[in-house]
């Protein structure tokens, strides 16, 4: 490995537009997802979900419906065929199917199996269930009031397999999670202060829309299960259905075919659960392909409430904040105790400051399970932070910028105790966001507002990966790797990286992922991780087959190593070359054998917990300008600005790419996107028609990307990972940009509504204190 | 012609699928999303809303384009049907696949089809387009991945691959 260690990398694959690697199969309708497989004999699941958002099941007839010809099977809470009918991977607070008691409108009851689609939506209106119904939380102020029922008997539930947040103990109640700390003395920094400036804030739950709802085929063979399923973490669905059916891990396969999108709601274990425990049941495999309405009540996004102080010297120092949020986990904690922790350790900012306070918690409703979406936890608070900023600003007669370049953390600085110190250039990102936004140059007439905002992702989740690199008699590589190809582009830069360390060109790279069976374990693809730390490992992999090759170079030119060069598929000796295939033939003495190199990540220091990361800093950072009509409140978005600061960028059309997909999302965060929940917790807005996903015609009119190759990120050649931070710079930009068009908003999307009254209320003089909060 | 069904209570279909008749046995309630998913094996053609908002199902109807998930089958017969895995021919993509392979305009794929034939009916509508005209023609297909400026890209390139020097330019 010494000699591989010395040599610099030639950049030949990596650095470049590369094109996609499955943009072909994309394009042609040939690539498959789990919605396009059929097995033989595979029958079709369907769920009936609770109309009610909290009711007590008396009783299920499922006479009618086991009468239907073509029915193969009816499944209930009481008759689930898993040893353990409880999973999640934080709290084990779910139940495959309701059993006895439902909390969410949509949760599902009865699934049942048939020979065919139309059968099994037949079925599930013949089957008569009897509720008695409770009362019903459906906001946090309810769910936290002093009488309110309890959803979960929260004492006694048992952890989940990967809640990685340590001991939680929790007290009778709807908190599933509390995450605080302080630093300094917060109640001297704020008498100490010349400005305070407080506001409390409402977040909505917005719906993640993947474009391919959630789809789950799961087949039995005796004891073995196969689940081929749209989802993001392979491994750590693999480990719940073991451990739902006290099996061997190795017993259980999960394959992972392309993903139309994720964005989080495909993270963790959602339909495989059900799928698995009706297959079982039926003893043949079983499809439950969800209908978007139903991926909309299977996972979402948390709603928050929060409640932010922040203290500052009369010149513009900041000094101190002080954070309480509440997030709405729904029914079930899923995600949420992480969202939860990773939104608390965000809520500073990245500042400099003298103390700072933040207390947190996961609530329960009775709404539909929220956990991860894209930017969790930077975008829930960044937004609130970032507007207490920039009123401080204006207050001290700073700009936006000034008092950023004089508060953010420089590089090396501590962004939280024990935690990894600042790995970005700050204050170099929010210039090139100024620059972006022409911030000297006067803004156009009208009601125009340049907002900026910055703050920090804990990235990289647990970094802990692996993967495989065979390479074949003929030179020809595959590589075998457990990331999920989630639209994000991953295969495409895997490819490159083993091209580049093998120095083959990228058609003589095939990449195969996401079947737990044959590819190598991957702690999960989410969090900005799989370039960075998938990535590492497939470099390391790469690098072990070069290393071997080095050796049999070595051994066939009778010369040390240190002499030899690896170039164009072959190692060379001066000008003297062997190809690959020669070099195989003579280690194994026919044509044929395979070269076998093998990469891991682990955790360089300790544990790799969550506490002593993160892998590294995701800079959620973003610039906007905005123009409001005045008669309507309609914003329009007249500019966006990202800044990717990637280390490397080791495909920067890719990188852009996601910058501009972030910064859309952010535009509908910020502008469109809200699940509305009655008060018997029914969502109103359940289709797409009514709730509104960024269509181009939301586009702004201009988009200003930024890549930033400081080579400071502890992936492949410098590269840290993208694709969150736009979403909650540009998200939180367009609130700023509104505040300093003169329309204060606290509650978010701003909704031509909120606009509309946040501007009659300055009109009047008064102060906004927000319209419709729920 | 074995026009009869043998199920008489399924309807017989007879239609042209990318440039092959097919003639197959339905029900009247059968969606056409599903006939050509389930029965044609031409799962190109994605499902996602539902609803006609998304666009993941267009198809192209005698030329323009249809959602699949709000059609009833029946309404294609007698007609041609263009799907994704129409478009690619035997000298390789058509000029619009290439030119979103090329503009990147295409991350998870789920959309992509729909966005593909969108675009085919667009350019032979209008060969020159707009902007404006594409983000127009355009606003029936979501995508959730791209933010659509790599999207905008390609068909702008494609307009420009498949346009007047392509002959086509004789549509209104």
């Amino acid at each position: 490995m010494s000699a591989l260690a010395a040599a610099p990398p030639l950049l030949t694959a990596i650095g470049h537009d590369a094109p996609r690697i499955d943009a072909v199969a994309k394009v042609t309708g040939e690539a498959q997802f789990a919605g396009d497989l059929r097995l033989h004999g595979m029958a079709y699941g369907r769920l009936l979900r609770s109309p009610y958002a909290h009711a007590r099941i008396v009783d299920i007839d499922t006479s009618r419906a086991e009468a239907l010809p073509g029915v193969i099977a009816v499944m209930t809470g009481r008759d689930l065929p898993a040893v353990d009918p409880y999973y999640g991977h934080a709290l084990k607070d779910r139940p495959i199917l309701a059993i006895d008691r439902v909390r969410f409108v949509g949760e599902p009851v009865v699934a049942v199996a048939a020979e065919s689609p139309p059968i099994a939506d037949e079925v599930i209106t013949l089957i008569d269930v009897t509720y008695e119904e409770l009362s019903t939380v459906v906001t946090i102020d309810a769910a936290l009031a002093p009488d309110a029922p309890h959803l979960h008997d929260v004492v006694n539930l048992r952890s989940g397999l990967f809640h990685g947040l340590g001991d939680i103990h929790l007290e009778p109640g709807n908190v599933c999670y509390h995450h605080a700390f302080t630093r300094g003395d917060v109640a001297q920094a704020f008498a100490a202060a010349d400005i305070v400036v407080e506001g409390e804030y409402d977040f909505p739950a917005v719906y993640q829309y993947s474009l391919e709802p959630h789809t789950t085929i799961a087949q039995w063979m005796g004891d073995d299960l196969t689940v081929w399923s749209s989802c993001q973490h392979p491994f750590l669905v693999r480990a719940e259905l073991a451990d739902l059916y006290a099996l061997p891990v190795a017993a259980v396969r999960v394959v992972v075919p392309y993903l139309g999108g994720g964005f989080g709601s495909k993270s963790y274990t959602k339909m495989e659960p059900i799928t698995s425990a009706l297959a079982r049941k039926t003893g043949r495999p079983v499809r439950i392909a969800n209908s978007i309405d139903e991926s909309m009540v299977t996972t979402r996004r948390h709603g928050m409430k929060a409640w932010l102080r922040t203290a500052a010297t009369s010149d513009g120092r900041l000094l101190a904040r002080e954070v309480r949020a509440w997030f709405d986990t729904g029914a079930y904690a899923d995600n949420g105790p992480r969202v939860v922790a990773t939104g608390a350790d965000a809520a500073p900012g990245p500042y400099r400051w003298e103390a700072v306070q933040v207390d947190a918690w996961g609530v329960y409703t009775n709404t539909s399970p929220a956990g991860s979406y894209r930017a969790f936890g930077a975008s829930h608070l960044q937004w609130c932070g970032e507007l207490q900023v920039d009123e401080i600003a204006r207050r001290c007669g700073l700009d936006a910028l000034q008092i950023r370049e004089r508060n953010l953390l420089h590089r090396g600085e501590s962004v939280r105790p024990g935690g990894k110190p600042l790995d970005a250039d700050l204050v170099g990102d929010i210039r090139k966001v100024a620059a972006g936004l022409d911030w000297e140059t006067p803004k156009p007439a009208g009601i125009v507002g340049r907002g900026m905002s910055v703050g920090l992702l804990a990235a990289g989740a647990h970094p802990v990966s692996t993967a495989i690199v065979r390479m074949e008699a003929d030179g020809g590589v595959t590589l075998l790797v457990s990331s999920t190809e989630v639209g994000q582009g991953a295969r495409t830069v895997f490819a490159q990286i083993v091209a580049e360390e093998l120095a083959l060109p990228l058609e003589k790279v095939r990449v195969l992922g996401g079947d737990t069976r044959v590819t190598p374990y991957d702690r999960s693809t989410g969090a900005s991780r799989s370039t960075t730390i998938a990535g590492l490992g497939v470099l390391r992999a790469a690098a072990d087959v070069r290393s071997q090759l080095l050796a049999i170079g070595s051994r066939v030119f009778d010369l040390p190593e240190e002499a030899l060069t690896v170039r164009a598929a072959a190692v060379w000796h001066e000008g003297e070359p062997i190809p690959y295939p020669d070099l195989i033939k003579a280690h194994f003495g026919m044509v044929g054998g395979e070269l076998v190199g093998h990469g891991e990540v682990r955790p360089e220091r300790g544990s790799g917990s969550y506490a002593e990361g993160p892998v590294f800093w995701e800079v959620c950072i973003g610039g906007a300008e905005v123009a409001v009509d005045a008669e309507t409140g309609r914003v329009t978005v007249n500019k966006t600005v990202s800044v990717a600061d990637v280390g490397k960028a080791l495909n920067p059309r890719l990188v852009e790419a996601q910058e501009m997909g972030g910064a859309m999302q952010g535009i509908g965060n910020a502008l469109h996107e809200e699940m509305l929940f009655d008060r018997t917790g029914t969502l109103l807005n359940a289709t797409l028609f009514e709730y509104h996903v960024p269509a181009i015609a939301d586009m702004p009119d201009t988009f200003v990307s930024n890549i930033v190759e400081n080579a400071d990120g502890p992936g492949p050649y410098g590269a840290k990972g993208v694709g969150e931070g736009a979403l909650a710079g540009v998200a939180a930009a367009i609130a700023t940009a509104l505040a300093d068009a003169g329309v204060q908003i606290d509650t978010l999307p701003a909704t031509p509504e909120r606009v509309w009254r946040a501007l009659a209320a300055r009109e009047a003089g008064v102060v906004n204190e927000g319209d419709t909060k729920r | 012609m074995p026009l009869e069904t043998t199920d008489p209570a399924k309807m017989r279909l007879n239609a042209t699928v990318n440039g092959r008749v097919v003639s197959l046995e339905i029900e009247p309630r059968a969606i056409l999303l599903d006939v050509l998913r389930d029965d044609l094996q031409l799962t190109g053609t994605k499902r996602s809303c539902d609803t006609q908002v998304c666009g993941a199902c267009t198809i192209l109807l005698d030329g323009l384009p249809v959602s699949a998930c709000c059609t009833l089958a029946y309404e294609i017969d007698g007609r041609e049907v263009e799907t994704i895995e129409g478009l690619a021919g035997p000298d390789g993509l058509h000029p619009i696949q290439q030119a979103f392979v090329d503009r990147v305009a295409i991350q998870c794929g789920f959309c992509t089809p729909g966005f593909v034939l969108t675009t085919k009916a667009l350019l032979t509508e209008n060969p020159c387009p707009t902007r404006s005209e594409i983000e127009d023609y355009l606003g029936g297909n979501l995508c959730r991945c791209t933010g659509y400026w790599n999207i905008l890209e390609a068909v702008e390139d494609a307009a420009a691959r498949v346009g007047p020097a392509n002959g086509r330019s004789e549509a209104p």
